[in-house]
């Protein structure tokens, strides 16, 4: 559970003994499966193991589609094709692969809103936190290089789109556009290079991913009731990884994996568009574009904003805004079981991310409701503009406002003092007020 | 100086480390260069950039596309009631103050020659729609009337009029 953990591996065999004075490869592995973990881990806490599992699964799916595929604009989309029809189990691979990172996004955003009701971001754990924020990122820019290299209309246009975002940074912004596009449109070189790139960031993803369980090591992990689990506590309140989690990870996979497969074999193309299928055509926009669904919230901030600049500032600052988490919850109270307003606010949190994932997929003119027409023949309601600020305010207010001020005036119920206490005994002998 | 030759004058250790580390980040920052340009557009992508169009092909009050630099272009032959509309706008209700004969070569008002690419995020508007009757964005909704200026909509410009001169009554070089 934490850095003090001493290893207790001893070399079994002659080659072992050899082994472990030179590479000591095996302790590492041994030390692993023997890790003192919280005992009370609920199956919130299995996504990390999904999500080790998938970006493994889209790297070796990668590989093996960078084999087939071509990254010039004549030849990209046939190669697809050709992947699809004509190599062995093309079809398979490539819809893994395509499927796989919208099941990435699923459990990466699951696995963020544990981390944000259970309060994992806190110290001494805020390291943790802001290495994972870096691998969302990550993760963000592959899926988009990655979305583009079909080279279909939905590709071409969403990074046309996607791109220009950079354009609109004031001075500099069209000499980065230009540098990035690698000419005065998205062609060739943008394609050639956004290839390139996609193959590279996976394996940055993987020496981020590291270096966040080197960190989670060394803070220790966090379970929901939220306490440090003291050290004279070690033997009673935690279990070795082997066999318990692995056991307990193993079963979340296999739901998890089911799925994933009902979405590969039974409906590959429900995450996708169909105009996906149009080979790029830089003449012609299609008339109702939007990105991928794990995009869709920040997609609808970026338009709720009337001003260019500003749609961009706040899109990316729904994501910076979470580099500063650990520091803008002021409570000392982890988890939220114990804190049962901010239960609440968390509560509205989740819908309205949800919401604007909904609003996203949405025209801005679009009626949310309507309560008939003007004397101008314009519609009179709430069309899906006005309800993206509204739920645009509010992610905002979240972190920046509720956060810091709840912390400071809520009453959080009582803590107990250890992890094994809220399940041993029901009455209050073991608990003591928080704060 | 009273050190001077001293090995322990910590100004002159001072100096060679300052002088060290700059030079160290200016060979970095060298090296980086090529690296980071290589990205820029090259040779072959600048030469592409100049093309010549036949007006001829257009038809009164239609519009011709052509591919130029990567992005489609638009050339429209207009009809003398949408040069009469696009003049007859005052620069007081446009969002990016241009008149029309900014935007249109002396004697040559039926020729509006604009590239294709939405000022907001680069999609390609639609021919004849929007409430301007110059193009509409099916993107995010921004409005151009028949001089490709922005009327409506988060798109911040007009469409971008390239740098062209006409060689003949008929022909055009774009670039």
């Amino acid at each position: 559970m934490s850095a003090d953990h001493e290893s207790t591996y001893v070399p079994k065999s002659a080659f072992e003994r050899w082994m472990d004075a030179r590479l000591p490869i095996i302790r590492m592995g041994a030390d692993y499966a023997a890790l003192p973990t919280p005992r009370n881990l609920n199956y919130w806490w299995t996504f990390g193991g999904i999500l080790f599992l998938m970006l493994v699964i889209q790297i070796i799916t990668g590989i093996i589609l960078a084999m087939h595929y071509v990254p010039h604009v004549d030849h990209a989309f046939a190669s697809v094709e050709r992947i699809m029809r004509d190599v062995n189990y093309g079809w398979l691979v490539r819809y893994v692969h395509a499927n796989g990172a919208s099941m990435f996004f699923l459990a990466v955003y699951i696995h963020m809103l544990r981390g944000l009701y259970y309060g994992s971001y806190k110290a001494p754990r805020e390291m943790i936190w802001i290495l994972g924020v870096i691998i969302f990122l990550l993760m963000m820019a592959t899926g988009f290089l990655g979305y583009t290299l079909p080279w279909g209309q939905m590709s071409f246009h969403g990074a046309v789109v996607i791109t220009n975002l950079l354009g609109a940074i004031p001075v500099i912004g069209p000499g980065i556009l230009t540098w990035i596009q690698g000419g005065f449109a998205v062609d060739q070189p943008t394609l050639n290079r956004f290839f390139s790139l996609h193959y590279l960031l996976p394996f940055v993803i993987f020496g981020v991913v590291v270096l966040h369980l080197w960190a989670l090591h060394t803070a220790g992990q966090g379970n929901p009731v939220g306490i440090m689990i003291p050290k004279e506590r070690l033997k009673q309140d935690t279990v070795p990884f082997h066999p318990y989690y692995t056991v307990k990870d193993g079963f979340a996979i296999l739901l998890f994996l089911l799925l994933f497969a009902t979405f590969v074999f039974f409906n590959p193309n429900a995450m996708g568009h169909a105009d996906n299928y149009i080979p790029a055509n830089p003449l012609v926009t299609p008339a109702h574009i939007v990105p991928e669904w794990y995009f869709l919230p920040f997609y609808a901030m970026l338009r709720a904003i009337p001003d260019k600049f500003g749609g961009v500032v706040v899109m990316f600052g729904a994501i910076f805004v979470l580099f500063l988490l650990p520091w803008l919850d002021t409570s000392k109270v982890r988890s939220m079981r114990y804190r049962p307003a901010m239960r609440w606010f968390f509560i509205i949190f989740v819908v309205v991310a949800l919401g604007l994932g909904w609003c996203g997929a949405k025209l801005p003119d679009e009626m949310v409701f309507s309560l008939g027409e003007g004397s101008n023949g314009q519609p009179i309601g709430m069309n899906y503009l006005w309800l993206t600020r509204i739920l645009t305010f509010y992610y905002f207010a979240y972190f920046l406002i509720i956060m810091p001020l709840l912390g400071l005036r809520e009453t959080p119920l009582p803590v107990p003092d250890t992890i094994a206490a809220p399940v041993l005994d029901h009455d209050d002998a073991a608990k003591v007020p928080a704060q | 100086m009273a050190h001077e030759g001293d090995p322990n004058d910590p100004n002159r250790r001072d100096f060679i480390h300052i002088a060290a580390g700059a030079a160290a980040v200016g060979a970095a920052a060298a090296a980086a260069w090529p690296l980071i340009d290589q990205m820029n557009p090259a040779a072959d992508t600048l030469a592409l950039a100049s093309i010549e169009v036949d007006l001829s092909k257009v038809q009164e009050g239609q519009q011709i596309v052509v591919k130029w630099r990567g992005k489609p272009l638009f050339v429209r032959y207009r009809t003398p009631k949408e040069i009469a509309e696009a003049k007859a706008v005052p620069l007081a209700d446009l969002k990016d103050p241009q008149p029309d004969s900014a935007r249109v070569k002396p004697g040559h008002e039926q020729f509006l020659i604009v590239v294709g690419s939405c000022t907001h995020l680069g999609c390609v508007p639609t021919f004849g729609t929007g409430e301007y009757g110059g193009w509409f964005c099916p993107c995010h909704g921004s409005a151009y009337d028949t001089s490709g200026r922005i009327r409506k909509g988060p798109a911040p410009l007009n469409l971008q009029v390239p740098e062209y001169s006409f060689l003949s009554d008929t022909r055009v070089k774009v670039g």
